[in-house]
């Protein structure tokens, strides 16, 4: 059953937008969206490694300057009178250098951070967005600063023979989202479900053990983080096209959280869980707004992720996925009661 | 040479309240194992402890940061007895989070409840800094040193030379044995965490006045907390101390004589270079680390 879930979640969403007109919501699920992506390339790290990435949106950010940065052109001085003079180009072309200089980051961060763990790994990732923020708000003449980057062209797709169109309005962009939303959840699913994956699980179990039968943990976890922040550049990428400005308060601490909130609440190490998490956390949002104000709804997130973890540490998907268990043992037993339901050969 | 000298004093007056912040996270690390998330927002959570203090209930200043550091340690212990005790033996991951949210509740509810308007905090000093030897140093920046500098060595005394310090440094070294041996650790979790709580709250009730007040003010402390605690090592106090110093050092410096912009870049990029070269930090013994 749960086998099925996710092609009938797919073509839910997919149709969404048919029956649903209103702006607001298109613009919440959107941005709910970009922000799923972001936390089903955390579940990468934070659910199938084990650790605990509290800069992740500096990838987010990352991809999202250079996406608007390429599409934009630029004009910087670096030292003396060398200067680099970057024309505009296609924004899918942005898109694609967002992914990939995200993901070059991801891979030196990685290098770096993962001489340390525990605490002290989830200390250097945090200080790495900072510092990348910092540099956003500091290096005008390449990111404005606190001015913010704006006009930043709107997506553009070209298909062969058909020409090109320019995603102007919001379902196209919906579309667009789940496009690449669907794309990150495939992605992560064939590297968890390779012989890479069942390396990542096994050093999040026990390291020592991993290693000794021949995993190189340094290099695994390198490439997690490399495909984790790649993955998070797109999702920037799509958030500097959707809405075509950005400034340097895309880099804050409050936007990790609410991708590890995702992750955290859908559950850790399922496939589901960002996405499950990412629905909840894209719509309280909408569901809050008549009711309260921002800081109030924040109040809200801070005591449903204390609530979870006190509740439901292992989040919602791991408790689907026992239901689901449970009853086919019902069926197949009659009337029996369930049998400790495999989880693991499932997810 | 003016110039330098007047870096190394404005250095020293941040290095003391980076030192106490430092203290706290890392006596609470140490003791408990667990990464405080809401270090920042009690360094917040002191400032407007002194500025309600100080504005609203009309104390005197010198009375209200008293105040603020008790209200820290208050705070600090219910923070404790709600959320870590039933998760103790929980993975160092989980408190993690739950800290964050906490954090998070606390930072919110200090937006809801004063606005987002930066705060001032009257000071009872005179405006007139005092000069000495070229150096000016305002009487309020002396007066933040001096009692930083009084609180550290109230911590180290407390540590060092009490019944309850004696029982915290042997639930440090093996938390087991300390309960065989007698020790309370459940009491001990919950005054070590209110005793690091309000060490962050004073260091906010000192800096409050200096700067200004406002909800998001403890989400570059406690970052900078962060570092100061990876450079002397999670778990050594020494090494709080020192770090809170270097770091303010750094700063002053790197403001001065490189670029002010990336003044707060300077503790960052002191953690990357330490876990670089030494991981475990500058000043812990290896076995200290977890």
């Amino acid at each position: 059953m749960t086998r099925y879930l996710p092609p009938v979640v797919l073509v839910v969403l997919a149709l969404l937008p048919l029956g649903l007109k209103d702006p607001y919501l298109l613009n919440a699920l959107i941005t709910g969206g970009i922000f799923t992506i972001g936390a089903i390339s955390l579940n990468l790290l934070l659910g199938y490694t084990g650790q605990l990435s509290l800069g992740h949106i500096a990838f987010f950010g990352i991809g999202a300057y250079a996406s608007a940065l390429t599409a934009l052109g630029f004009d910087v001085g670096l030292f003396g009178d060398v200067r680099v003079i970057h024309e505009g180009w296609h924004p899918f072309i942005g898109f694609l250098v967002a992914i990939v200089v995200s993901g070059f980051f991801g891979y030196v961060v990685g290098r770096l951070s993962f001489r340390v763990r525990g605490a002290y790994f989830v200390i250097v990732t945090i200080c790495f967005a900072e510092v990348v923020r910092l540099v956003a708000l500091n290096w005008i003449e390449l990111t404005q600063g606190p001015l913010a980057l704006t006009s930043i062209p709107q997506m553009k797709l070209g298909f062969p023979g058909l020409g090109e169109l320019t995603l102007r309005t919001k379902v196209q962009n919906y579309y667009l989202m789940l496009g690449v939303a669907t794309l990150a959840y495939l992605v992560v699913a064939r590297l968890v479900h390779s012989r890479f994956g069942r390396a990542m699980r096994g050093l999040k179990e026990n390291e020592q053990l991993a290693m000794s039968v021949g995993v190189n943990a340094t290099k695994t976890l390198t490439v997690a983080a490399t495909f984790s922040a790649a993955i998070a550049g797109a999702a920037g990428s799509l958030y500097a096209h959707y809405f075509r400005i950005i400034d340097p308060d895309v880099f804050l601490f409050a936007y990790t959280v609410t991708m590890v909130i995702m992750v955290v609440s859908g559950g850790k190490g399922a496939l589901a869980g960002p996405v499950i998490g990412g629905l909840i956390f894209g719509t309280l949002p909408v569901a809050l707004r008549p009711y309260m104000a921002p800081e109030a709804q924040w109040i809200v997130y801070g005591a449903v992720l204390i609530l979870i973890l006190f509740l439901m540490p292992r989040g919602i998907a791991p408790y689907v996925d026992d239901w689901f268990a449970a009853r086919r043992a019902r069926r197949a037993h009659g009337a029996a009661p369930a049998a400790k339901p495999q989880l693991e050969g499932q997810r | 040479m003016d110039q330098f000298l007047q870096h190394l004093v404005n250095a020293m007056v941040l290095g003391g309240a980076y030192a106490l912040l430092g203290i706290g996270l890392t006596l609470i690390f140490g003791i408990m194992n667990v990464v405080n998330f809401t270090h920042g927002a009690l360094y917040t959570f002191g400032a407007y402890a002194m500025y309600l203090a100080s504005t609203a209930l009309g104390m005197n200043f010198f009375l209200a940061l008293p105040f603020a550091i008790v209200a820290g340690l208050a705070l600090g212990a219910l923070l404790e007895l709600t959320l870590l005790r039933p998760l103790r033996g929980a993975d160092i991951d989980t408190t993690m989070l739950v800290m964050i949210g906490a954090g998070i509740i606390l930072q919110s509810g200090t937006l809801w409840i004063f606005g987002g308007v930066a705060k001032a905090i009257p000071s009872p000093f005179p405006d007139a800094p005092l000069q000495f030897a070229g150096v000016s140093i305002s009487w309020l920046r002396l007066f933040v040193l001096l009692a930083a500098a009084a609180l550290i060595a109230l911590a180290y005394a407390m540590i060092n030379g009490t019944r309850l310090g004696r029982a915290m440094r042997a639930t440090f070294q093996d938390a087991d044995t300390a309960a065989l041996m007698g020790v309370n650790v459940r009491l001990i979790y919950t005054a070590t965490f209110a005793l690091g709580s309000s060490f962050a709250a004073a260091a906010g009730a000192l800096l409050g006045p200096v700067y200004v007040v406002f909800p998001q003010m403890g989400d570059l402390a406690a970052v900078k907390a962060f570092a100061i605690v990876i450079l002397g090592g999670l778990g050594s106090i020494a090494g709080a101390t020192i770090g809170g110093f270097v770091l303010a050092l750094a700063e002053e410096f790197g403001a001065g004589y490189v670029s002010s912009g990336y003044r707060d870049a300077m503790g960052f990029l002191i953690i990357i270079a330490v876990l670089l070269m030494k991981p475990t930090g500058l000043f812990a013994r290896a076995e200290r680390v977890g």
